[in-house]
């Protein structure tokens, strides 16, 4: 146990290490200045590289695991009701506590205020963000759900990601020019460290317990959906909002 | 800093407090089944959870606050034209005077990619199911160069003011075109790689360096040409894996 937490501990420090260079570059080469409050950067820069460190070991042991045994044993009680329930519940419930995106709605409170879309006070501020996070986890759920049902069917990734792709230059059309900055970016940033690799492996477990799918070519392509369907619900969100 | 350690595993807690709610929920009502090796899960469950902690704590600590201090000072208008130019002429610098920002920005995408904690546990798993064929490094490179390609056209982008859409939907096409003809296992992998790489280490210094920009720049409005450089960063890298998978398809072709 010890040599495999100082291997995972050393592989992590490689990780860090070109954020490390390029910041050591630009501060004494570019911009010629000291660094601030070294010794709180220096602590920092520790926790961050234990933090990577425990973080890949605790996947390995829990959530791939866990995510595959999950899809294992949806797969032997075959039915689709449960699996997409689940499938629905994981997408939302994740994404709704996410803190990225609850301070990406608060923007886009912020710049639905200032382009006068709602009222400037503080309750309209708050609903709109509010009726925002609820759309994109709403969207993500939904998402989740299409590519959970995808793999078990066998369609192809790309005809639903092109159909996205349209949905989403169709919506940039009719969008509030002001939304859509914010509705691109919130396909980004809603899938969360915890949600990837849970998410990741129940795709993997589920092409793999399914007879005729290859884990490559089916497993994948769920955070795909996750990060498309986002800036699809919020340009609508914008319309009616 | 107890305290803020304390306060950083809450912050973790809520954040994984649903997906362990929805989890048992569905084991103990649905599935009816134990759990194998219960421990062990238990044990990798605290071991994300402290980790991710200390990662949020400490790049709070450290990388943040010099991220975002660098985005600013690297935008000003006394770096870019020089401090007597900047008060004396009162004329906007041109956008290739930002040249800097432009190595600033591929240097930063790249790099904070490698350090995407969402990333390598995508490519782990692409290892193992690929049977060894994609390398962990590989995509991971793959990715960092798509982001950072991303993020260096962003900033081009908040500098010159041009629409933002002309931009994504461009690299739609490019996306399509290459779905035509990459590798079909690769496909599913390098749509994913775009939603996996805009996570917790790249979101809030990309974020800090689009609000700097559109801050410092004149006509520039933050609030509405601040935002869009995730979408840069989370769209080029699928171009780029898929580029990876025909470069190597091409390169290893038997003649």
């Amino acid at each position: 146990m010890p040599s495999v937490f100082l291997k995972t501990l050393i592989e992590s420090f490689y990780d860090l290490l070109p954020i490390m260079l390029v910041i050591g570059f630009f501060q004494f080469a570019v911009l010629q200045q000291p660094i601030p409050n070294l010794i709180e950067i220096l602590i920092g820069s520790f926790f961050v590289l234990i933090g990577l460190t425990l973080f890949v070991q605790g996947l390995e042991m829990g959530l791939f695991p866990l995510g595959e045994s999950l899809a294992f044993a949806f797969a032997r009680k075959g039915s689709l009701t449960w699996l997409l329930l689940f499938a629905f519940a994981l997408g939302f419930g994740t994404t709704v506590a996410e803190p990225a995106l609850i301070a990406v709605a608060q923007e886009a409170a912020n710049v639905a205020a200032e382009g006068h879309v709602i009222e400037g006070t503080q309750q309209a501020r708050t609903d709109y963000a509010f009726g925002l996070r609820l759309t994109v986890a709403l969207s993500v759920g939904f998402a989740i759900v299409i590519g959970v049902l995808r793999i078990v069917r066998g369609w192809p990734v790309q005809y639903l990601i092109i159909g996205g792709y349209l949905g989403v230059m169709v919506m940039t059309l009719f969008a509030p020019p002001e939304i859509i900055g914010i509705a691109y970016d919130s396909g980004g940033v809603t899938t969360s460290t915890i949600t990837v690799p849970l998410v990741t492996a129940l795709g993997v477990g589920l092409a793999s317990s399914i007879r005729g799918r290859n884990p490559m070519v089916d497993g994948f392509g769920l955070i795909a959906f996750a990060s498309l369907t986002p800036m699809i619900f919020v340009m609508a969100y914008g319309m009616i909002g | 800093m107890a305290q803020n350690l304390l306060d950083s595993i809450w912050a973790t807690m809520t954040d994984v407090l649903p997906i362990a709610l929805i989890i048992i929920g569905f084991q103990c009502l649905v599935i009816r089944q134990p759990i194998a090796n219960i421990e062990r899960v238990g044990f990798g469950f605290v071991y994300v959870l402290v980790g991710l902690a200390f990662f949020l704590l400490g790049l709070e600590m450290a990388l943040f606050p010099i991220g975002k201090l660098m985005a600013q000072q690297l935008t000003a208008p006394e770096f870019i034209m020089g401090v007597e130019h900047a008060s004396a002429s009162g004329k906007s610098p041109d956008w290739s005077q930002y040249h800097w920002v432009y190595i600033f920005a591929l240097a930063i995408g790249f790099s904070t990619t490698i350090a995407e904690p969402s990333l390598l546990a995508v490519a782990l798993k692409a290892h193992q199911v690929s049977g060894g064929v994609i390398g962990v490094w590989g995509l991971r490179i793959a990715v960092a160069i798509g982001v950072a390609v991303g993020i260096a056209l962003g900033s081009y982008r908040i500098i010159t003011g041009t629409p933002l859409h002309w931009y994504i939907i461009a690299g739609y096409v490019i996306v399509l075109l290459q779905t035509l003809f990459a590798p079909r296992m690769i496909i599913p992998l390098a749509y994913d790689s775009g939603g996996v790489t805009t996570s917790t280490v790249t979101v809030p210094i990309v974020a800090a360096l689009g609000l700097g920009l559109a801050s410092n720049i004149p006509g520039r409005n933050p609030v509405f040409d601040g935002f869009g450089l995730i979408a840069f960063a989370s769209l080029f890298p699928i171009i780029s894996v898929m580029a990876y998978a025909q470069i190597s398809a091409w390169w290893f072709k038997p003649e």
